[in-house]
């Protein structure tokens, strides 16, 4: 194995503490209607491993996701889509460049977020939709999507009804409410993953692939939930390898 | 963002002659939050369990707990003070159920004691606390006369936290908490204790070498190696875009991470 320095970004001590963060105004220099600016985007992997190999990502990506915006990532397998976008979630650390957004009226550089920030941006500002379904085996379906909502402070009774409400949309047979997700097919567990991200109402959301398990019917009925987030000032990026659906809820691309 | 942390780690370094057991641990933990410790046999880990709660001398460093009227250091607290702090704002369940628990007393004793430590006395209303909380960890009630031992392990271990729980502490420190059970009933005490941290915005510090608990878990992650943090932040962050050499061996080394 070879022993290597830790990057900077993972040190602490170099992060801004919560006081100074809070004290930033919002910067002038984001438009009105901006929920995301991300800008010079560089992310690589080090696979020490491999004998420390660098494989180089990002090269300076930047981006703006306005409100009502549906921004497609486009291009080949390991262009670095989903590189980009799991860097918008904080899922990836960049190398450098900065990611802002706007989370509650005041603008995060998500690159120097403590973890506890990232966790409430989370919570509140940018949702996810992942491809992949990761839960404890005991818990009901209606729980696992209610869940996120539950935790921003809504009620149980009300969190269960809107995830009911969406289930009924996505047509996910109500004798699999309650049963956990871990038993279910490819395109079951992607509705729930659907129903969980889109049951709050959070301005920016991120869609890796959001039907490709989806027959025509509830592709159909994923791309009515894009059209209304959007209808409602949220900002959506997304992978979408199914060009039929890129470009009917899609206004923008940014190719790779 | 002004939330306060509840626990404060500074520098922390605790060594055994020669070996650097803990070797200048820093870290915040913030009230509802399940921090996740990860690292292999000997990195230190259950050491820096046993200094945070000043189990055992540290050799410097400051450990600050910030409860709702001032911060307490951990080191300057008196002995007495800092026994009856762990036996009510904080708690500690410990990986064998056995170390835990008095076996030589009943259920409902298990999780009266610590009740009568605190100074309760009417023996009604311990009674109906024991028994509220063993349906809460999902022991039949009716177990509450029955001793420990003929409890199964996963019963055990449900048992423990129960006892550590009924103080309703704020701070809960645990060691391999699922070590040793068996996959189902691994599943369910997890369940249980994500269930319960909500419910009772508990903060955790979570001490396991299995992959697979944290992810399920904790929301923020550290990697240990020889005493030392390696690596650290949000639990996907580092299991999805591990850094340091030592994590991206334990992350390749993991099935289904």
């Amino acid at each position: 194995m070879i022993s290597g320095s830790i990057p900077s970004q993972q040190i602490p001590s170099q992060q801004i503490s919560d006081q100074q963060i809070s004290s930033q105004p919002a910067l002038p220099r984001f438009a009105a209607q901006t929920l995301l600016q991300a800008e010079q985007v560089h992310k690589g992997f080090t696979l020490h491993a491999q004998g420390g190999l660098h494989l180089s990502v990002l090269a300076g990506i930047s981006l703006t996701v306005n409100q009502g915006d549906c921004v497609a990532l486009q291009g080949a397998s390991g262009s670095g889509k989903s590189t980009l976008m799991r860097s918008l979630y904080a899922n990836y650390r960049v190398d450098s460049g900065n990611i802002w957004v706007k989370h509650q009226d005041s603008w995060r550089d998500l690159t120097q977020c403590q973890p506890h920030e990232l966790i409430a941006i989370r919570q509140h500002t940018i949702g996810y939709v992942s491809q992949f379904l990761r839960v404890i085996p005991r818990v009901p379906a209606l729980e696992v999507a209610a869940e996120p909502l539950i935790e921003t402070g809504v009620s149980k009774s009300e969190a269960f009804a809107k995830v009911r409400s969406l289930f009924t949309h996505l047509n996910l047979p109500e004798r699999l409410w309650s049963l956990s997700p871990t038993t279910f097919s490819g395109g079951e567990k992607q509705r729930v993953n659907i129903a969980r991200a889109f049951a709050v109402d959070r301005p920016i959301l991120l869609l890796d692939e959001p039907t490709a398990a989806l027959d025509a019917n509830n592709r159909e009925a994923v791309m009515q939930l894009i059209e209304e987030k959007k209808a409602q000032g949220c900002g959506l990026v997304g992978i979408f390898h199914d060009a039929d659906v890129r470009s009917s809820v899609c206004n923008r691309t940014l190719t790779f | 963002m002004t939330i306060q942390p509840l626990l404060t780690v500074e520098q922390l370094t605790k060594t055994y002659g020669e070996i650097q057991a803990c070797d200048r641990i820093s870290f915040s933990l913030y009230p509802g939050q399940i921090l996740g410790i990860i690292g292999e046999s000997g990195s230190g880990k259950t050491t820096l369990l046993n200094a945070i709660a000043h189990r055992l001398p540290i050799d410097s460093g400051q450990v600050t707990y910030h409860n709702s009227i001032k911060p307490t250091h951990l080191a300057q607290l008196p002995e007495p003070d800092r026994r009856r702090l762990m036996r009510t704002e904080w708690g500690f369940v410990q990986q064998n159920p056995r170390d835990g628990l008095r076996m030589n007393v009943t259920a409902g004793a298990n999780i009266g004691e610590r009740l009568m430590d605190i100074g309760q006395r009417h023996y009604g209303n311990i009674r109906t606390a024991a028994s509220k909380w063993l349906a809460q960890v999902e022991i039949p009630p009716e177990r509450i006369d029955a001793f420990p031992h003929t409890f199964s392990g996963g019963m055990q271990q449900r048992l423990q936290l129960a006892r550590v729980l009924v103080t309703q502490p704020k701070l809960v420190l645990m060691d391999e908490p699922t070590g040793g059970l068996d996959v189902s009933v691994q599943a369910r005490l997890l369940d249980l204790l994500r269930s319960l941290v909500r419910t009772l915005n508990l903060s955790v510090i979570l001490v396991t070498h299995d992959i697979g608990v944290v992810r399920l878990l904790a929301h923020r992650l550290m990697v240990m190696q020889g005493g030392q943090v390696v690596e650290q932040g949000l639990t996907d962050q580092v299991l999805d875009d591990p850094q340091h050499p030592y994590t991206q061996q334990l992350v390749s080394a993991t099935l289904l991470p």
